[in-house]
């Protein structure tokens, strides 16, 4: 808001928002903290200095090979998102540039299906990767996350590409373009921004996704999320060691999610808020 | 541009999508449907037999389903309640004129991009724990003695970090439309003197219907499917005060292999997320266009 306001009452607006600011992110800052603390400091009370010691963050990397669910989150969240970019871009181009009657009823259907419990379908999944031989392995569950975020890739796709206007294909056609020229130097170029910032939305819900990684994985394939759950019970008071391991676990998708706050809002609400 | 050679092309762009789409709804749904109807237990497949209504039957007559049915609304509502409220009042104070507003949504964005396992086992050791939490040491230093949090308060607490982790979406939400706000009107109206009451109630209110309506049906979708938020602290206990309609299925088909009774609470909750989407897709249908 522009109004002029009063040096006062800003400095009164700052300081309350930085204190609910820091008090939702506390949780957070108090996990970086403990995990450079060792871990008789890290149960010794609360305190905000630790000893800066990167102990257990080796820790985890020796005991528990934290180099292998570290790589399966990243090959299942990427490969499962360019799987349904794949299937997706096609499908949102033909659904923005030639739309037909049905079309916004065949988008209702798609994000639907989102609305389906994965609980439900829970017992055939299972089976079906107990029998064939899907079950702990990187193929099986990426294509599982794939068909999961399908739907949201398809609609983020849409709003972006509904907003690339129809008229600058005519402009490109009056000079001369061809078909491929259309594709490849007007509409490639204004496609990619909405393209990336799906992009980056379906890794970050792919990379946080726990139900499926904690029923369909043993060690083989188990993700990042799958792995930090196994350590609530033996690892017990552990804290700096737990602590490392989630601050490895979160850090890349935090700054991932940093960089896309704006799209997110768009992104997860289809559009519908902006 | 819709001649007959780009509409061929544009069905077979979709074809893909949809075709895998509704193999993906169809096929595991009609799965579950046949699997509830069977006597299926997975230490015992030897004996599979048909069921008939038994399983439904069972499911009914238990009294753990009514209070999982139950402490599923409770943890969709009181997440829903927190993160509205806290969402509209958090992102009024972001919205004010204040010194470094960007790194202020940052953190407060922040708790939304932590994967559930994580933000469970953050709240359950180093922030809930009895003796060496920081909830603890607060209680501690205010002289009065720490809660026993997982124990005494298993659906509140799991609440408190599930409304945690949604808090921050319904703030950003809110936010992006509250910065749409048209600031001519509002001053309009503070000249003309309205309090700040009524220009909260008929200004900025009337404003975010649409994204505190679009806040609270995504919210709904992820809320009533909880999982690891039970499974890192309370694993549903004690007892199952704090296992919900996701939680007890699970349990169902993994810990009892009980397949058919899995089954049957599967359609159970696929029935209950369609009431609710019916209610909620006619909002969104609206805001389609």
């Amino acid at each position: 808001m522009a109004r002029a306001t009063s040096r006062k009452a800003r400095i009164g607006w700052t300081v309350a928002a930085w204190l609910v600011a820091l008090l939702i992110f506390f949780p957070i800052l108090y996990t970086i903290i403990t995990s450079l603390k060792t871990e008789q400091e890290a149960i010794a009370g609360f305190d905000l200095i630790p000893s800066f010691t990167l102990e257990s963050f080796q820790t985890v990397q020796s005991q528990n090979n934290y180099f292998r669910p570290f790589t399966n989150s990243v090959i299942l969240a990427v490969g499962s998102t360019l799987l349904a970019l794949i299937v997706a871009i096609p499908a949102a181009w033909a659904m923005a540039f030639s739309p037909t009657k049905r079309t916004k009823d065949i988008l209702m259907w798609m994000l639907s299906t989102k609305m389906m419990p994965a609980v439900a379908v829970l017992v055939p999944i299972y089976l079906i990767f107990l029998r064939t031989g899907l079950m702990d392995t990187r193929i099986g569950l990426t294509v599982l996350l794939m068909l999961i975020n399908l739907p949201i890739v398809i609609w983020m796709l849409y709003t972006y590409f509904r907003e690339i206007p129809g008229e600058i294909l005519e402009a490109a056609r009056m000079d001369g373009a061809t078909l491929r020229d259309e594709i490849l130097y007007v509409l490639t170029p204004m496609a990619i921004p909405g393209i990336a910032s799906t992009l980056l939305l379906n890794i970050i819900l792919a990379w946080n996704e726990a139900f499926w990684t904690i029923q369909l994985t043993t060690t083989n394939a188990a993700p990042l999320s799958a792995f930090i759950a196994s350590f609530s019970s033996p690892q017990g008071l552990f804290w700096a060691k737990l602590s490392a391991a989630s601050v490895m676990a979160i850090a890349p998708i935090l700054v991932l999610g940093w960089f896309s706050q704006k799209q997110l809002v768009r992104g997860l609400t289809f559009g519908a808020v902006k | 541009m819709a001649t007959r050679q780009t509409q061929g092309l544009a069905r077979l762009m979709r074809a893909p999508a949809i075709i895998l789409l509704f193999v993906w709804m169809i096929v595991p749904l009609c799965m579950t449907l046949y699997y509830s109807f069977l006597n299926y237990n997975l230490l015992n497949p030897g004996m599979t037999s048909w069921a008939g209504w038994f399983n439904y039957q069972y499911f009914y007559t238990d009294p753990a389903f009514f209070e999982a049915i139950r402490n599923t609304l409770v943890l969709v509502l009181g997440v829903l309640l927190i993160t509205v409220v806290g969402g509209i009042a958090i992102a009024m104070l972001i919205d004010k004129p204040i010194w470094g507003q960007g790194v202020v949504r940052i953190l407060v964005i922040s708790p939304f991009f932590v994967m559930p396992p994580v933000a469970a086992l953050i709240w359950k050791n180093m922030i809930m724990h009895p003796s060496y939490g920081v909830l603890a040491d607060v209680a501690r230093f205010l002289g009065t003695s720490p809660v026993d949090w997982f124990a005494q308060y298993p659906l509140t607490s799991i609440i408190l970090i599930v409304a945690w982790q949604w808090l921050p979406f319904a703030t950003l939400i809110l936010l992006t439309s509250l910065q749409s706000l048209d600031t001519e009107q509002m001053e309009a109206a503070e000249m003309d003197g309205a309090p700040a009451y009524a220009r909260f109630l008929y200004l900025v209110l009337p404003h975010m219907a649409r994204a505190i309506t679009v806040v609270i049906l995504i919210q709904t979708i992820f809320l009533l499917g909880i999982y690891a938020e039970i499974l890192v602290t309370t694993n549903g206990g004690p007892g199952t005060a704090s296992t919900n309609l996701t939680f007890l299925i699970y349990r169902a088909a993994r810990l009892n292999f009980d397949i058919g009774g899995a089954a049957a609470g599967g359609i159970i909750a696929v029935v209950l997320a369609n009431l609710i989407a019916i209610f909620l897709m006619r909002a969104v249908g609206k805001n389609l266009d």
